[in-house]
């Protein structure tokens, strides 16, 4: 048994155990907390796929800046409320659940069909594709061919936070300097 | 690497359908958008494993894009849900009532 084997086979648990711990949680932190952990195995998957770049950037950005995000407004929201367990729609979870187990079985029975479930990497992944370190290869395609995709989601990202800041703004009254001599006058009257 | 590309994509498809479920049971609505992130993450894995399959990158840099697209429909989805919450003091999807048909 090779090393990426036996690393797979120990995340592999780990990443779907805790993505269904996370559905098990009532309680909105101990999901976040769940979900970091998926998302830290994720990373390792990056790995072992000879990804390290967005092995990097998977801890950076999901398991460290968006979580921290996440518990930010959960803590904001008030951490104490716990999900009530009363349905709405009668037989909503079992529906769910049985949807969700379809779409698992159709998806890798579409992956049996599609690639086959023995399909191989070509050995030489590290050699010829990522030569020079992963992150130079990654800037060679990114600045290349993929240049103005790049540009236009620096604009995305700009046009976000302006949005953000528009929508998390509270609408202050507006005082102005006549406002207040006025209700100075109404004061002295 | 002596691991099929299979088995990571499988593992893809299991947590891509979790996160599924995720969306259509719970009420809170931070969680549920914590199921749209493992979804994202999901289809994410599948990419960077095709992108080894193929020896090429091109399934790389289509990750690392909707990681930047995750990370602003995540900021202003949290805004929206303070928005929300600050309006109705429930982030519960259940009391969202006023789009009712």
């Amino acid at each position: 048994m090779e090393v990426d084997q036996i690393v797979f086979w120990v995340f592999a648990p780990i990443s779907v155990g805790s993505a269904i711990a996370m559905l098990l949680q009532r309680n909105a932190v101990h999901a976040a907390l769940f979900l970091v952990v998926n998302f830290f195995t994720i990373a390792v998957f990056y790995l072992v796929l000879g990804a390290s770049f967005l092995f990097a950037v998977q801890i950076i950005v999901y398991a460290g800046a968006i979580m921290v995000l996440f518990l930010f407004v959960i803590m904001l929201l008030g951490v104490d409320r716990e999900e009530s367990l009363l349905e709405r729609l009668k037989g909503q979870r079992v529906v769910a659940i049985a949807l969700g187990v379809g779409i698992a079985v159709e998806l890798i029975v579409a992956i049996r069909a599609g690639i086959g479930f023995a399909t191989k990497a070509p050995p030489d992944f590290d050699e010829v594709v990522n030569r020079g370190g992963n992150a130079a290869a990654i800037a060679r395609v990114l600045f290349r061919e993929y240049f103005f995709p790049f540009e236009v989601t620096s604009v995305l990202l700009i046009v976000a936070a302006i949005a953000v800041v528009v929508l998390a703004s509270r609408r202050r009254q507006v005082i102005t300097r006549a406002d207040a001599a006025r209700a100075n006058e109404r004061e002295a009257a | 690497m002596s691991t099929p590309i299979s088995y990571f994509v499988v593992v893809s498809a299991m947590l891509f359908a979790v996160g599924t479920v995720g969306v259509l049971v719970r009420k809170n609505a931070l969680v549920i958008f914590m199921s749209v992130e493992l979804q994202l993450n999901a289809v994410n894995l599948a990419l960077v494993a095709f992108s080894r399959m193929h020896g090429n990158l091109n399934g790389q840099v289509l990750a690392f894009f909707s990681m930047v697209v995750a990370a602003a429909e995540v900021v202003v989805g949290l805004a929206i849900i303070v928005t929300v919450y600050r309006r109705r003091q429930s982030s519960n999807v259940d009391d969202l009532t006023v789009l009712r048909g």
